[in-house]
């Protein structure tokens, strides 16, 4: 009888690569469905064809590199990034965008560094940056939220034909979106500001506090299914509050906006549950993942209000997940039955 | 010194010992200007000039300066020949003088040209040198102009445009137009896009030289030679 000699630990992961990326991608529904609900079908066109894109892209890599098609495109992780950029992008986006954004992401972004787990960088906000420095223009290109201007927003056929036509076809109602709004005000108080725009809604921006609250929910779900830990998209939340909260002077022209503002607008709670938890790119120690979250909410904040763009969910990931490798290895977890070295104890005499 | 092979000096600059992609030696101009075939062209080219006057100046010299301060000779020479080539394209294609900009009198801090003065032109005699330069300022050319066309075409979607900065308005006619109604993929146009094309050339070529090694080593029965060790502890001179 041969007896396999396996070490400790002996504890059983029951979560396989597939199934997680599976509860990922079902806990953007939620969030989806609010988008095209608001924004019309344009996000389903994306995510439909970004996901066609990433299995092509992925296939063609995975011939080149001689592996086995169906148990790298068994894991699903291609889908996810193709999904994330999909709802990262402007509803109803043309193919060639999706295109490009997606074939960077899993081509340059995924592959080159070696493919799934090696990947130093976030592939869907890799592709979303490529994006955003290349055509500024059709990447700010958003949708007019239902309940803004009269009439309804795109549906299936409307999407599809802006897939594949470009905007030109179709008659879509485009509005700057309340983060650009705010960035380009300079004379308004916030409460004239949002009495003159319709598109700040209630708290946070027509439509886009509900994906927000969507996205939250599908987090929580996540969370609840231990698909990741608190540490990064709580600290993340928290540092975004604190620094909003440090920086609204009760709503003068100069103000950033109210912590309430910040948390519900934008990409925040997408970026902070889907985006942030990478488990690839983001750091792996509890320690580490509390500062490489906190980090997150502070840069976010700080280039939401005194950068160039006005949301800055991908730009402030990819440059914390540079800083990934250096947390890991200031944050190390004492090992079981170690004791922690005193500091002047080091190495030498 | 030995006689100089003059195939060898070619080989060498132009492929194996590539400045541009093997030695990775001036990068800043490589990664700034070749956003078009014509400032890389245009770069290349001063480069070149820059290169062979150096090394001439600096191999009939070479008996008369000290070791000790021969850099900054060299440095002198450099500089000098820059000056030179910078002031006649500001007489003769001020626009395309103007597009390159500081990148001009950098060339003076090349470390191509620095290097193949110290290493080559201050050790060989004048033919040689001045051989040598020219070859190792065609293998930059070379792939500036690669580059610049990859990041002409992806960028804007045309190629060789804006010809008649070098070549006279007859070259007008040289740009052609690939695909129509192109959104230009700023990227590519951006410096983000010449590190990652340079990294492409230079997987290309690792892959080409592992063909041709592989090829040879099929060739060539690997012959056992010798007695063999047991154990090697260092090598034996």
């Amino acid at each position: 009888m041969a007896l396999l000699k396996i070490t400790s630990p002996h504890a059983h992961g029951p979560m396989s690569t597939a199934r997680v990326m599976q509860l990922v991608m079902l806990a953007t529904v939620p969030g989806v469905i609010t988008l095209s609900y608001f924004f019309g079908l344009g996000v389903i066109s994306n995510i439909i064809f970004a996901c066609i894109v990433a299995l092509l892209a992925e296939s063609l890599v995975l011939i080149l590199r001689k592996k086995p098609l169906q148990f790298y495109l068994g894991d699903c992780s291609a889908l996810v990034t193709a999904i994330l950029l999909g709802i990262a992008m402007p509803p109803g986006s043309p193919w060639w965008l999706i295109m490009v954004g997606v074939g960077f992401a899993i081509l340059i972004a995924k592959h080159i560094y070696g493919g799934m787990g090696y990947n130093p960088f976030n592939p869907a906000m890799v592709g979303y940056v490529v994006l955003l420095i290349s055509y500024p223009l059709e990447m700010t290109h958003w949708a007019a939220p239902l309940g803004s201007f009269e009439g309804s927003t795109p549906g299936l056929i409307d999407a599809f034909s802006a897939l594949l036509f470009g905007h030109e076809s179709v008659d879509a109602v485009t509005m700057a979106t309340p983060l650009d709004l705010l960035k380009q005000n300079n004379s308004l108080l916030i409460d004239d500001l949002w009495l003159q725009n319709p598109q700040f809604g209630r708290w946070a921006g027509l439509g886009w506090e509900w994906a927000n609250l969507a996205f939250l929910a599908g987090g929580l779900f996540l969370l609840s299914q231990r698909v990741f830990t608190w540490h990064a998209p709580i600290s993340m939340l928290i540092s975004l509050t604190i620094m909003s909260l440090f920086f609204y002077d009760n709503g003068s022209s100069a103000s950033g906006g109210s912590p309430l503002f910040h948390l519900l607008s934008g990409a925040t709670m997408f970026g902070a549950f889907f985006i942030v938890t990478d488990p690839v790119t983001s750091a792996v120690s509890n320690k580490g993942r509390i500062i490489y979250g906190a980090s997150i909410g502070v840069l976010l904040y700080l280039i939401r209000s005194w950068g160039n763009y006005p949301d800055a969910i991908a730009f402030s990931v990819l440059l914390m997940n540079f800083a990934a490798p250096l947390l890991d290895y200031y944050t190390q977890p004492r090992t079981y039955g170690h004791q922690k070295k005193a500091r002047n104890e080091g190495d030498g005499k | 010194m030995a006689e100089a092979n003059y195939k060898e000096l070619s080989l060498n600059g132009l492929w194996k010992n590539n400045p541009a992609i093997v030695q990775l030696l001036g990068l800043c101009p490589l990664l700034a200007v070749t956003g078009s075939v014509i400032n890389a062209i245009g770069m290349g080219l001063a480069t070149t000039v820059v290169l062979v006057t150096s090394n001439t100046l600096v191999s009939m010299i070479r008996g008369i300066v000290s070791d000790a301060v021969r850099l900054p000779v060299f440095v002198m020479i450099i500089a000098a020949a820059v000056t030179c080539i910078e002031l006649l394209m500001q007489a003769f294609t001020y626009e395309l003088y103007q597009i390159l900009g500081i990148f001009l009198p950098l060339i003076t801090t090349n470390c191509v040209i620095l290097g193949r003065a110290d290493a080559f032109a201050s050790k060989n005699a004048l033919l040689p040198s001045l051989y040598d330069g020219f070859i190792m300022g065609a293998g930059f050319t070379l792939i500036l102009v690669l580059l610049g066309a990859l990041r002409e075409i992806i960028g804007t979607g045309i190629i060789f445009n804006n010809m008649e900065l070098l070549f006279g308005e007859g070259a007008k006619a040289w740009k052609i137009v690939l695909v129509d109604n192109y959104t230009s993929f700023l990227l590519a146009i951006l410096p983000p896009g010449a590190f990652i094309f340079t990294g492409f050339i230079i997987a290309l070529k690792n892959i080409i030289d592992k063909h041709i090694k592989d090829r040879q080593d099929a060739l060539q029965p690997q012959a056992i030679a010798g007695s063999k060790r047991v154990r090697v502890t260092g090598t034996i001179s």
